[in-house]
């Protein structure tokens, strides 16, 4: 029997790696993810999670014990945020390297300077050239299922590369949704048992990590990751067909969202995407022909599956939730890219950026979006550099607040 | 009366885990303590390696090694070790490899590791009681990138960050960090100082920590031809030379109570030792610095003096 609980996003992170029947969880806490650690080491304690978990010293230590463990034969659950994210980005790339399958939950929250707490997508793309496979999860439910999901492209030896399962801090880490928690039994059968490459042995020692000194090998490495990273596209359509056969839910690379005579559309992804679904709603019932393309798979980048989806179309905005300051939105060029050599490319590729710091997002500017598309579409331009989401009294607070900071306020 | 395998040099195993040919220096101290090291633990090792000279030795597709490796990265070997001890324990808990295949897991680092770098993931390592054996081969620099100063060098070395020059004719003005009474802080259930050129000591101070679970830490002073100035051949005689003059006691800490394990006689001066290496030829020409390797003499001569004291030891200090 499916059980149903209420769970926040953090809650169903955690039921993920006590579904995937993890060996190992080492842990280090930060804001917002620390009730995942907290919820599994209070299973691993009470004995209804058969694991070891063990907190470590920092992000830097928790991601080098993750990887040797999973080199060892363990499988591997682990999660950090932010600025926890960024300190041990070093060893994401020995990770991906070593070809240690595990599964690392980011949940976003935007980086310093200034230190803030809610999210943006910075942390989770700083990551994205690191060879981890990136899947974004818009709800609660989602953060299970691709925990499961991500285990099972991970250690697919067609794939063998760790990866990333990332949610929204707040907006989806502390809300509460009912989620289908999906059987034991079944998961079983979904996800067989790790089987590590040449696992360190006694009988038959292995050398790991060994340097490379020269660039013919080092290149031959880094193409063959790449090479993994793209087969994970077929995998993931392939799994999740089986899935979706177990459990009565399917996950793509990417989800359309009334994309049938969609004229004006807009990307995004993670949990803002509810709310662009919403107004794509309202549009649609105004006879605005809009629609909605959400990315959950974001490396590797579905380049082809973002071409199918939006070639065609009259406008199209990318909606990205973080900021490479001095270029723009960092999905933005992918989108670009993926669709420079459709012949019917869209006339307009707007690029927005919002929600910065977990900024809040109103119906009204995600409309405003759609309004922007229609004009830029008519005259056939983009307004450079696009659109930066910002109310009236949201600047009018950040003016007060620079008075009381003792600050000049600019014009 | 504790027993040992150990009694001359002759009971070195005959063994080798590191076979020769691989890419490191000749006359290298570093490599010649790993190997030693190796012999006492037997063949069924992990080795745990950060950034340094030793990184060197796993150059693919090549090993020379007999046992099993992984490079981590500079800051968090002990960390890296941490997931290979859990992971083995987890895994036999659940039956999921046989008791067979269980491996000493050894973290080996160079100083700059150990006292920089890496403190922080071994301090935590040693805090959380981690059962691994930790080799620190001291070559009182960052020697692996051409010698430039760690906080291992010592008062008075010159290195390719603190040469010394007419404004500063002392080179390094820092003071080298006691490794040993930094882990000690830790309260490990055993640490140890090491020499290659004194080899019973060193294996029997292996030996013992095989004995002991939990966190057993060893520095082992390595004498580095290339940094140090000498000529490969000398390794072991500086390395003596060290022993001799004491400035590298050879001691170790079971459970908190320090004992020294060899003592010299009566101490050599330690410009004898200071005199074999180029790192030191700023305080001896064109002019002596007389000062300087009095500075060096007395913070020796201060050392032994609480420890012979503190252990009733007969040493002969030197005037």
């Amino acid at each position: 029997m499916t059980e149903a609980k209420l769970l926040t996003g953090n809650g169903a992170a955690a039921w993920g790696a006590r579904l995937a029947a993890v060996d190992y969880v080492p842990a280090f806490p930060i804001t917002p993810q620390t009730e995942i650690i907290e919820t599994i080491s209070k299973w691993v304690r009470d004995g209804s999670m058969d694991a070891k978990m063990v907190q470590l010293d920092s992000e830097h230590s928790m991601l080098t014990a993750a990887g040797s463990a999973s080199l060892t034969g363990a499988r591997v659950f682990t999660a950090t945020s932010s600025q926890g994210l960024l300190y041990g980005l070093e060893m994401l790339y020995n990770i991906s390297g070593w070809r240690a399958p595990i599964v690392l939950v980011n949940v976003s929250r935007a980086l310093a300077a200034p230190i803030t707490l809610e999210p943006d997508h910075n942390d989770v793309l700083a990551a994205r050239d690191t060879g981890f496979i990136q899947l974004h999860a818009e709800t609660c439910q989602e953060v299970v299922d691709l925990v499961l999901l991500g285990y099972r492209i991970a250690e697919d030896m067609r794939v063998r590369l760790p990866a990333i399962v990332n949610l929204d801090g707040f907006f989806l880490s502390f809300t509460r949704e009912r989620v289908d928690l999906p059987e034991a039994d079944k998961v079983a059968s979904f996800l067989p048992p790790y089987r590590p490459t040449n696992p360190f042995s006694a009988e038959r020692p292995v050398a790991k990590g060994s340097a490379v000194m020269e660039g013919d090998t080092y290149s031959y490495f880094r193409y063959h990751m790449h090479a993994s990273s793209l087969r994970a596209l077929d995998v993931l359509k392939e799994v999740s067909r089986e899935y979706e056969k177990l459990f009565g839910r399917a996950y793509g690379p990417v989800e359309p969202y009334m994309m049938d005579g969609a004229e004006y559309v807009l990307v995004m992804s993670n949990s803002f995407t509810t709310l662009g679904r919403k107004v794509v709603d309202d549009l649609r019932a105004r006879g605005v022909a809009a629609g909605l393309l959400k990315l959950r798979m974001i490396r590797p980048f579905p380049a082809d599956e973002v071409a199918a989806q939006l070639k065609g179309r009259r406008a199209v905005a990318v909606f990205d939730q973080d900021i490479a300051p001095g270029s723009g939105g960092i999905i933005y060029p992918e989108v670009v890219a993926a669709l420079y050599h459709e012949a019917d490319r869209p006339k307009v590729v707007m690029p927005v950026i919002g929600g910065l710091g977990g900024k809040r997002l109103t119906l009204k500017e995600l409309e405003s979006i759609f309004d922007e598309l229609r004009r830029a579409e008519k005259g056939g331009t983009v307004r450079p550099p696009g659109m930066f989401l910002m109310r009236q009294e949201e600047l009018e607070r950040v003016r007060t607040e620079m008075v009381t900071a003792g600050g000049d306020v600019p014009a | 009366m504790s027993t040992t395998r150990f009694r001359t040099l002759k009971d070195l195993p005959a063994e080798d885990y590191l076979t020769p040919g691989n890419p490191l220096c000749a006359g290298c101290g570093g490599m010649l303590a790993v190997r030693l090291f190796h012999k006492v633990l037997g063949g069924n090792v992990v080795w745990v390696n950060a950034a340094g000279c030793m990184t060197l030795l796993m150059t693919y597709p090549l090993s020379p090694l007999k046992s099993n490796w992984l490079y981590t990265a500079f800051a968090s070997a002990p960390a890296g070790a941490q997931g290979i001890r859990d992971a083995l324990d987890v895994l036999a808990s659940k039956g999921k490899i046989s008791p067979t295949e269980d491996l000493k897991v050894v973290v080996v680092t160079g100083d700059g590791a150990a006292y920089d770098i890496g403190l922080q993931s071994t301090s935590a390592a040693v805090s959380r009681g981690l059962d691994f054996y930790y080799l620190c081969y001291d070559n009182e620099s960052y020697g692996n990138t051409g010698f430039q100063m760690s906080s291992s060098t010592p008062y008075g070395s010159a290195s390719k960050t603190t040469p010394p020059t007419e404004a500063n004719p002392i080179g390094n003005t820092g003071t080298k960090k006691e490794i040993f009474e930094i882990w000690l802080a830790h309260k490990p259930p055993y640490v140890a100082t090491l020499l290659t050129s004194q080899g019973v000591d060193f294996m029997r101070k292996v030996e013992k920590g095989m004995n002991v679970r939990g966190p057993k830490l060893f520095t082992a002073l390595a004498a580095c031809p290339p940094g140090w100035g000498f000529d490969p051949k000398d390794s072991i005689h500086v390395e003596k030379l060290a022993f001799e003059t004491g400035i590298w006691p050879l001691k170790e800490a079971v459970k908190g109570a320090v004992k020294h394990t060899v003592v010299p006689r009566a101490l050599r001066p330690v410009r004898e030792y200071l005199a074999t290496q180029q790192r030191y030829a700023h305080l001896f020409h064109p002019a002596e610095n007389a000062a300087a390797i009095e500075k060096i003499q007395d913070g020796i001569n201060a050392y032994w003096k609480a420890a012979a004291d503190r252990e009733s030891l007969q040493i002969a200090l030197v005037d």
